[in-house]
């Protein structure tokens, strides 16, 4: 869906679920997601239909994923590092202490 | 050549649009407002969609005339309790009508559900008041007992329940709870869901609705009344004010009076979280959806819709001193709104004496009287009269000199 004007000189390396995937450094996260070609971040938790980026300015929530394994992340207001593991979001927020 | 779709709809409704307007200056506005209409709402709140529903349900043809967009809206900014538990204290009529509404809740969530298929998510476990220290639980608890000793124990029941007694219950509660008061009167819904399923529910039943149709003028005519806006007027044999912070405005036109006082709340609602609170309390909730709203303050000095960071702190604070465990849970979003705040805090229910065709209905708990609204105060307006029981709700308690 989207290609990049230039491939980056010294990729940056990261994972969508175990995938290893690379970026420009600077990207965020939902900006490497769409180049890389990930079409679905995660299912929306009432309706259970897919998500992805949507406005990348951090308004719309579509675009959480889990980061280094910190849930509900906003994926397009956070740059990529390198090394970093994305999960798809699964479900709700787990709360800490639950039972 | 082809034209997308859209733009062939946008040209459609443009073309509509203008015929409409051309029809207004021509003093031929569209049919439905000469419709003949039995009464007229206006307001298209939870308060006028709620009367409207009931008319309905009486055999009545309510038109229901709303406002715009960016009005002051209730509805919009409520934190979705069915509450019971406390109110009334000083005034037991109120405490036991706020019981019999939450009791005929069961009822309005079917009938919407029957008549929209629109689960409005209505859960009736029972809710906490939590308390950060001592003062605080025995505040409460004084009220649970005036209230109860005031309507001589019709009021709903309750538990003081202390620090271990609530975690039994429980178990997420923060050490900083030293008690609760738990009632199994009150619950919660999807306010947002009951304001699309009342709407969705009036045309199905027969009623008209228009939005930006501001009322700026009500004239009361030998029978009937004349209601006049930027869209133009309309001739009803009644009329219902249930027009929220705009009702102060437009009752006395009619011989009614709603005096309100400001009263702005805050609310908070964090990320959608797996569950974890299946009740309600006055300050958390969490939404059938997942996401926990916390809430809500009261200012009364302000006119700002806009929400203050330091209001939200102090909620979130409370918040995480309660459930420790939202502590690191993301707020999402924040909003502000104006309660409809008569000057006691009670509801105003009122039929004209000069014009008897003309009521007036405005509440601050929109969502817990939604049911007495329906099933209660609709069909007596539909009958012409508001019963005697529910005098001790006009205006005329205003009138009373405060005692020296
Ligand atoms: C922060 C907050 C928390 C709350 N929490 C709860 C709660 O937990 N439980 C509960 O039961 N209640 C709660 N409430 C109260 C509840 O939301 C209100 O009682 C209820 O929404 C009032 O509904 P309404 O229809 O009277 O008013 P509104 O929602 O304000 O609707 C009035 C309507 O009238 C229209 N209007 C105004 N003037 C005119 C005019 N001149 N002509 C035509 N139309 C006009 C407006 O456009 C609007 O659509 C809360 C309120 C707030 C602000
Ligand atoms: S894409 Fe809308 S918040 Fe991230």
């Amino acid at each position: 869906m989207f290609r990049r004007l230039h491939e980056p000189a010294e990729p940056v390396r990261f994972t969508f679920d175990g995938r290893p995937l690379t970026a420009a450094a600077g990207d965020t996260v939902a900006a490497a997601l769409l180049a890389a070609g990930v079409r679905e971040v995660r299912r929306s938790v009432v309706g259970g239909e897919p998500r992805a980026p949507y406005c990348l300015m951090g308004v719309c929530f579509d675009c959480l994923v889990t980061i280094d394994g910190v849930q509900n992340r906003q994926s397009c207001l956070t740059e990529v590092r390198e090394g970093m593991e994305v999960r798809s979001q699964q479900g709700r927020r787990r709360l800490e202490g639950a039972e | 050549m082809t034209k997308p779709a859209a733009t062939a709809d946008m040209a459609t409704a443009g073309a509509a649009a203008a015929a409409a307007a051309a029809a207004a200056a021509a003093g031929d506005r569209p049919a439905p407002l000469r419709g003949d209409w039995d009464v007229a709402v206006v307001g298209g709140g939870l308060v006028g969609a709620s009367i409207a529903l009931g008319l309905c349900r009486s055999g009545l043809r309510p038109l229901v005339l709303d406002g715009e967009d960016l009005d002051l809206r209730a509805s919009r900014a409520n934190f979705a309790l069915v509450w019971v538990q406390g109110k009334g204290v000083g005034a037991p009529h109120y405490a036991l009508w706020s019981k019999a509404s939450a009791e005929g809740w069961p009822q309005l969530a079917a009938l919407l559900r029957e008549t929209t298929g629109i689960d409005v998510s209505l859960n009736q476990r029972g809710a906490f008041s939590f308390a950060l220290s001592q003062g605080e639980l025995d505040r409460y608890r004084d009220e649970m007992e005036r209230v109860a000793a005031e309507t001589a124990g019709a009021a709903a029941p309750y538990e003081v329940l202390s620090h271990n007694e609530l975690r039994d219950r429980l178990p997420a509660v923060g050490p900083e709870v030293v008690g609760a008061i738990y009632s199994p009167a009150d619950g919660h819904v999807n306010s947002l869901r009951l304001l699309r399923a009342l709407h969705a529910a009036l045309p199905a039943l027969g009623a008209g609705y228009r939005a930006h149709h501001r009322v700026e003028r009500i004239e009361p005519l030998h029978a009937g009344f004349r209601l006049f806006g930027p869209w133009g007027d309309l001739v009803v044999p009644r009329v219902v004010i249930a027009a929220g912070t705009g009702a102060e405005a437009l009752a006395p036109m009619v011989g009614l009076r709603v005096p309100l006082t400001r009263s702005k709340g805050q609310v908070l609602v964090t990320e959608k979280c797996e569950p974890f609170f299946d009740y309600a309390s006055a300050t958390i909730r969490q939404t059938d959806e997942g996401g926990v709203m916390i809430g809500d303050s009261e200012e009364t000095g302000t006119d700002s819709i806009a929400a203050r960071a330091d209001i939200s702190a102090v909620l979130a604070q409370r918040a995480i001193r309660v459930f420790p465990r939202l502590a690191d849970v993301n707020v999402v979003r924040s909003w502000a709104g104006f309660r409809v705040k008569t000057l006691d805090g009670l509801p105003v229910y009122e039929q004209s004496a000069r014009h008897p065709g003309a009521f007036a209905v405005a509440c601050h708990s929109g969502v817990t009287l939604a049911a007495a609204h329906a099933l209660t105060v609709a069909p007596q307006i539909a009958a012409g009269a508001l019963a005697p029981d529910l005098a001790v709700f006009a205006s005329r308690r205003f009138d009373v000199p405060p005692s020296a």
